[in-house]
């Protein structure tokens, strides 16, 4: 039996199967929040959800706009200060996975969230770095989630916000007390992962229907492919009914107090 | 000791041209109020310091307060850019604007160390990324019992510091709930404080490990009520998400966003 489910909720699913139940989770905004709800609401309900803003254990019912949205502290166990959030809980290693999303990301999974262009003299000037340097290289482990395209997949980022390996692979080697970094990326195409030696990202799983040329043509670089290519398994029912749940709720909630949403 | 203000005497007493100044609050009981009246008394060539410089600094940069900026995250959350901010870093206008950049660890450090009367802040940071590269007040530093290379940035000792909180009592003591961000180590960290607040009350109520600011570690009290609006005050009011959207197609626009500061701003009296 195949369902009806778009690349967007593909990816969604994906991410959120790769959180394991019991996890301490760092979250990023937007796709890693939607992600790691979905993990809660599914077959991860022990994992724990912090967010940079204070908020420890945090149980949204809908999905906040902000990474400090007021739903994030009525939901959490108990909300401390922000330099305790990343003094004692990130930096004192209290964190098994940090989950990120990214405007440009490199073969070496460097992320770049500051700009496009020169840093003087930037194209496009992005919000800048925020939590992510700090939780790149302070959680156990990082997964990435963000949508496949040339212009996110880069051969080289402009600027290192948030370090993956490097520009060459190796910027962790030796660096006492730094997690092991990304250990898997998951597009609306398919799954990545750090090759162990060269640290280069190579694709080990395509979603269902997706072909290896369509990968190639959103990736900026010669992207590999493991030699043996899984599929990555398709969403089921149950979880794709919650996804559809949870935004349908999120929607109503943030536009409950809508003003001027057209001035 | 605190002394209760009006919001404009507050601001008319403590906050000069040149000052640097903290305004803080993360996503929650963020000062717009106090902001607003700072770009009504006209105050110039400011250096200031937020995390997320949100709305509130989009507002002041684009109004012309500031000739320099310290943060970490410069975006409108959940939404995308600041675009008074983007204008000032990418086209100079209204005024060129100086950055400092760095993450969110670092900045809350240099916060904690400026409350701590400390000259620096260390951590475990910026391994890897290219910010120590454009920002010279990142440097590292070599762990005397370790070894360990260590990140430190500057502590932040502000001029002035402005955080909202949710009430006073009446001798001036202040509680924050909710999200309470680095609101009590900016208080500590700047040489004169302003805190806002929604309402004075007889008694804080507040629990013994509550976040509670002594009165007499705090120049100024004004009430504002709606003070963090479109921000929120959590058990007072919602963040205006609906708001935060909207900022977007106003700010973008040089025009559209100087018809928001004349009539919500400028001819707004006290009012956010």
């Amino acid at each position: 039996m195949s369902l009806d489910y778009t690349a967007a909720e593909m990816m969604t699913v994906t991410a959120a199967r790769a959180l394991e139940n019991g996890t301490t989770c760092f979250v990023g905004i937007g796709l890693p929040s939607e992600a790691a709800n979905l993990a809660r609401l599914t077959h991860a309900p022990d994992v724990v959800l912090i967010y940079e803003s204070g908020t420890l254990q945090t149980k949204p019912n809908v999905l906040p706009l902000s990474i400090g949205d007021g739903e994030l502290c009525e939901t959490a166990l108990t909300t401390v200060s922000v330099p305790e959030m990343f003094r004692y809980w990130l930096q004192g290693g209290h964190v098994d996975v940090g989950f990120l999303g990214t405007a440009q990301i490199d073969r070496y999974c460097n992320l770049n969230t500051t700009l496009i262009g020169d840093y003087r003299e930037p194209k496009v000037r992005l919000p800048g770095g925020g939590g992510a340097p700090e939780i790149a290289t302070n959680a156990g482990e990082v997964f990435i989630t963000v949508k496949h395209s040339k212009r996110t997949f880069v051969e080289a980022v402009d600027f290192v916000t948030t370090v993956g390996f490097g520009r060459d692979g190796t910027a962790r080697d030796g660096v006492p007390h730094i997690g092991r970094g990304p250990t898997r990326v998951i597009t609306d195409l398919c799954v990545m992962k750090p090759d162990p030696e060269t640290k280069e990202l190579v694709v080990v799983s395509l979603h269902p229907g997706v072909t290896a040329e369509q990968v190639r043509e959103a990736t900026g670089w010669e992207i590999c492919f493991a030699e043996r290519l899984e599929t990555t398994p398709e969403p089921g029912e149950q979880e794709l009914e919650v996804l559809r749940e949870l935004k349908a709720r999120t929607a109503r909630h943030h536009a409950g107090n809508e003003m001027g949403e057209n001035a | 000791m605190a002394e209760f203000l009006s919001l404009h005497d507050a601001v008319a007493r403590h906050v000069e041209d040149g000052a640097t100044l903290a305004m803080e609050g993360f996503t929650h009981l963020i000062p717009f109020a106090a902001g607003h009246e700072i770009i009504r008394q006209g105050r110039r060539e400011l250096t200031l310091i937020r995390m997320t410089p949100d709305l509130i600094f989009d507002q002041m940069i684009g109004a012309g307060c500031a000739r320099r900026l310290i943060f970490s995250w410069g975006g409108n959350p959940g939404v995308g850019s600041l675009h008074r901010l983007r204008d000032a870093v990418e086209h100079g206008y209204p005024q060129p604007l100086e950055i400092f950049e760095h993450s969110h660890a670092a900045m809350a450090c240099a916060f904690e160390a400026g409350a701590a009367g400390l000259p620096l802040a260390v951590l475990r940071g910026y391994v890897g990324s290219d910010l120590p590269k454009v920002n010279s007040q990142i440097k590292f530093i070599e762990c005397p019992f370790t070894g360990e290379r260590l990140a430190a940035v500057p502590a932040v000792r502000p001029d002035v510091g402005i955080v909202h909180a949710q009430k006073a009592d009446r001798a001036g003591n202040v509680l924050v709930e909710g999200i309470i961000g680095v609101q009590k180590e900016v208080v500590l960290a700047a040489r004169h404080s302003i805190v806002t607040v929604e309402e004075v009350v007889d008694d804080l109520e507040a629990g013994p490990n509550a976040c509670v600011i002594p009165a007499w570690a705090i120049d100024a009290i004004a009430v504002a009520e709606q003070g963090a609006y479109p921000s929120y005050a959590h058990g007072y009011y919602p963040r205006d998400n609906a708001f935060y959207k909207a900022w977007d197609a106003i700010a973008r626009d040089r025009e559209s966003f100087a018809a928001w500061l004349e009539e919500h701003v400028y001819h707004a009296g006290g009012a956010a």
